[in-house]
């Protein structure tokens, strides 16, 4: 077991799967020779060449473009939108080429695109921190992936180029640097299948990529005051693991999804139409669900911190929900 | 109208049981859209229809210059591209009347005829989208290390769209062989090339992206093969993309709610004397082919038309739950 960061993961991910497959191609812009915008395909150009590692325009249609033809052809191109805001640019291709492609055509052509996005707040202002993920879940056609982990974004990194289907893959940009222990050859994580990240009995608390790391500080804090959260991270949104969720509701009887994004029309929204229906019978307490503010995300450190959800606004709710 | 490239002369070494051969496909896609038309007018299909009456030189020529193993996209507009693949006539009639063995079950429609059996792999309806893919076809073939290219026709209206730019400069930096055509038929949608675009000559517009370009006589069915097949050379040589504009003319309006009353008058009668159908009719009466070998051929094809239309129209509809199908693989 050696350690592997959230960054050096998409490498390995990448690379081990260029290896096992030559139909496996890298493209997008600077993710050649420069290794990156943040250096996380760095050693695939010199290791794969530039026929397989390709530096591109600043064109994200023709990127997104490119890899729907090619996949179509049987390859499974690997695309990079560096700042997942600029998917709106190219929005066209995801949503009405890539998503329906297969559908209108009546099965005959199958898209196994794997498009990698980076995601989330960290500083950048408001056209390149959006949690963007949301923009895509009312589109079926699409597979939508939020690792929060090294060993998770591997395995879905791997899962999604295997998969027969598009699949977004959203790596959070605030996550690059942790680290986690990792084997040598890691295997592929299933797309749809939620994570317990902690087993608790009091509250079900559902959170993703930054969320999901402050949300397990907030358990392991409020396990101090004798609550016991069970946290569990999706990892992915659609398809939406929701007999995982819903076991969990059965058994706390309590329900709070903590998301980095404003909530009107966002996953969380969805988890709970999909969940509360369900579960209402169980349920001790009205759910609740934890977003960031309805703005767009600010630049400066404490407008950007106030907007999104912080651990005491966690740990409130959940106190909340508990003692109601 | 462009009198340089009406004067373009037609030299070709096609023997004539290929040219007649190309009339008959022609023939069939005029009299395919005849027949669009009417099942619209009778209520049989849904949603709009956009019909390609006049332009059948351009697709016949240009889709009949490709090989096998080579690959199609066009627009909305594309019933005559897909038929000119070789797609069968009853099953894109099917299709655009919605039924369960329609060439893509019913999904798709008229704007989305593909038959993937003949390398006619998708018709788009977001103008100019499919410009990219076509770049990502031809890039896997390189990638495979087949010569094979990617055809991909698109409208004038394209032109000014965002992927169009993003795919020609793709194309032309990776050297990827695509074959781009545009459909110059003089309108985007209502609107007359000129007041949308400052250029005249639409090929000027390769230019941009050092891409070989030229404009060609697109109701020659001939000369848009000539040009075709140029074009595909080029692209399995490994040099890189081509940009023909074909100059053709739509008879009918955008789609079939538009009577295309925004034509100057006399533009129309024009066209029609340069119809693709009745040149190479007129070229074949040059070479010892007789009228009524010619008026055979023409009731031959308005015959397997109809027939087609028959066996369509009594085709079911496609099961209910079918619609679940498809979303993923």
């Amino acid at each position: 077991m050696s350690e592997i960061t959230y960054r050096g993961a998409i490498a390995a991910a990448i690379g081990d799967a260029m290896e096992a497959d030559e139909d496996v191609f890298l493209l997008g812009e600077d993710v050649g020779k420069a290794g990156g915008a943040f250096k996380a395909t760095e050693g695939l150009y010199d290791r794969f060449g530039r026929e397989r590692v390709l530096d591109t325009p600043i064109s994200e249609q023709a990127i997104v473009g490119t890899a729907i033809g090619a996949a179509v052809m049987g390859l499974r191109p690997v695309a990079e939108i560096m700042f997942a805001d600029f998917a709106a640019v190219c929005f066209d291709q995801i949503v009405n080429e890539l998503a329906k492609y297969r559908y209108m055509t009546g099965g005959q052509v199958n898209v196994p695109v794997t498009i990698r996005l980076g995601n989330g707040a960290g500083g950048f202002a408001a056209q390149h921190s959006q949690p963007a993920e949301n923009w895509f879940l009312n589109v079926p056609g699409l597979k939508v992936v939020v690792p929060g982990t090294p060993a998770d974004l591997y395995g879905l990194l791997r899962a999604a180029i295997e998969d027969p289907d598009p699949v977004l893959v959203f790596e959070h940009k605030a996550l690059f640097n942790i680290k986690e222990s990792f084997p040598q050859n890691g295997s592929t994580t299933a797309i749809g299948q939620a994570k317990i990240v902690r087993e608790g009995t009091d509250v079900t608390v559902i959170a993703t990529q930054l969320m999901r790391h402050r949300a397990l500080e907030v358990a392991d804090e409020l396990a101090g005051e004798g609550i016991e959260v069970e946290l569990i991270d999706p990892r992915s949104l659609v398809p939406l693991d929701s007999e995982t969720l819903c076991g969990s509701v059965e058994k706390t009887h309590r329900l709070i999804v903590a998301q980095e994004s404003s909530s009107f029309g966002s996953w969380g929204s969805s988890v709970l139409a999909q969940l509360v229906p369900q579960t209402f019978e169980s349920l001790d307490a009205p759910p609740l669900l934890i977003g960031s503010d309805e703005t767009p995300v600010p630049y400066a450190g404490a407008l950007e911190s106030a907007w999104m959800p912080s651990a005491e606004r966690i740990a409130a709710a959940v106190r909340e929900t508990v003692s109601y | 109208m462009h009198s340089e490239a009406a004067a373009a002369t037609t030299t070709t070494d096609l023997p004539v049981a290929d040219q007649l051969d190309y009339l008959r496909s022609m023939l069939e896609i005029r009299f395919f859209e005849e027949a669009c038309q009417s099942l619209f007018t009778s209520g049989l299909v849904r949603g709009s229809t956009h019909l390609c009456q006049g332009q059948e030189g351009v697709v016949v020529g240009a889709c009949r210059a490709l090989g096998p193993d080579d690959k199609m996209l066009c627009t909305y507009r594309g019933h005559g591209a897909v038929l000119a693949m070789g797609a069968p006539l009853d099953r894109a009639f099917g299709e655009i009347m919605g039924k369960a063995d329609g060439l893509c079950g019913g999904k798709g429609g008229s704007m989305h005829l593909t038959d993937a059996s003949v390398g006619a792999l998708g018709s788009f309806a977001i103008v100019g989208a499919h410009l990219p893919i076509a770049n990502g076809i031809a890039f896997a073939t390189r990638y495979r290390g087949s010569d094979a290219v990617c055809l991909v026709f698109f409208g004038d209206g394209a032109i000014n769209i965002g992927a169009f730019h993003e795919a020609l400069n793709l194309a032309a930096i990776w050297k990827l062989p695509v074959v781009f055509v545009c459909e110059n038929n003089l309108y985007g949608e209502y609107s007359p090339l000129a007041a949308t675009t400052p250029v005249e000559r639409l090929a000027d517009r390769g230019a941009s992206y050092a891409m070989a370009s030229e404009a060609v006589d697109g109701n020659d069915v001939l000369v848009m093969r000539d040009a075709v097949l140029q074009a595909a050379a080029r692209g399995r040589a490994g040099d890189g993309p081509t940009l023909i504009e074909a100059l053709t003319y739509r008879h009918k309006g955008h789609s079939r709610t538009d009577p295309a009353t925004y034509r100057p008058a006399g533009e129309l009668e024009a066209w029609l004397e340069r119809d693709p159908i009745i040149r190479l009719q007129s070229a074949l009466l040059t070479t010892g082919i007789g009228q009524p070998q010619l008026d055979e051929l023409r009731a031959q094809a308005q015959q397997s038309v109809a027939d087609a239309l028959e066996r369509a129209k009594g085709w079911p509809d496609p099961d209910l739950a079918s619609r679940f199908d498809h979303v993923y693989a």
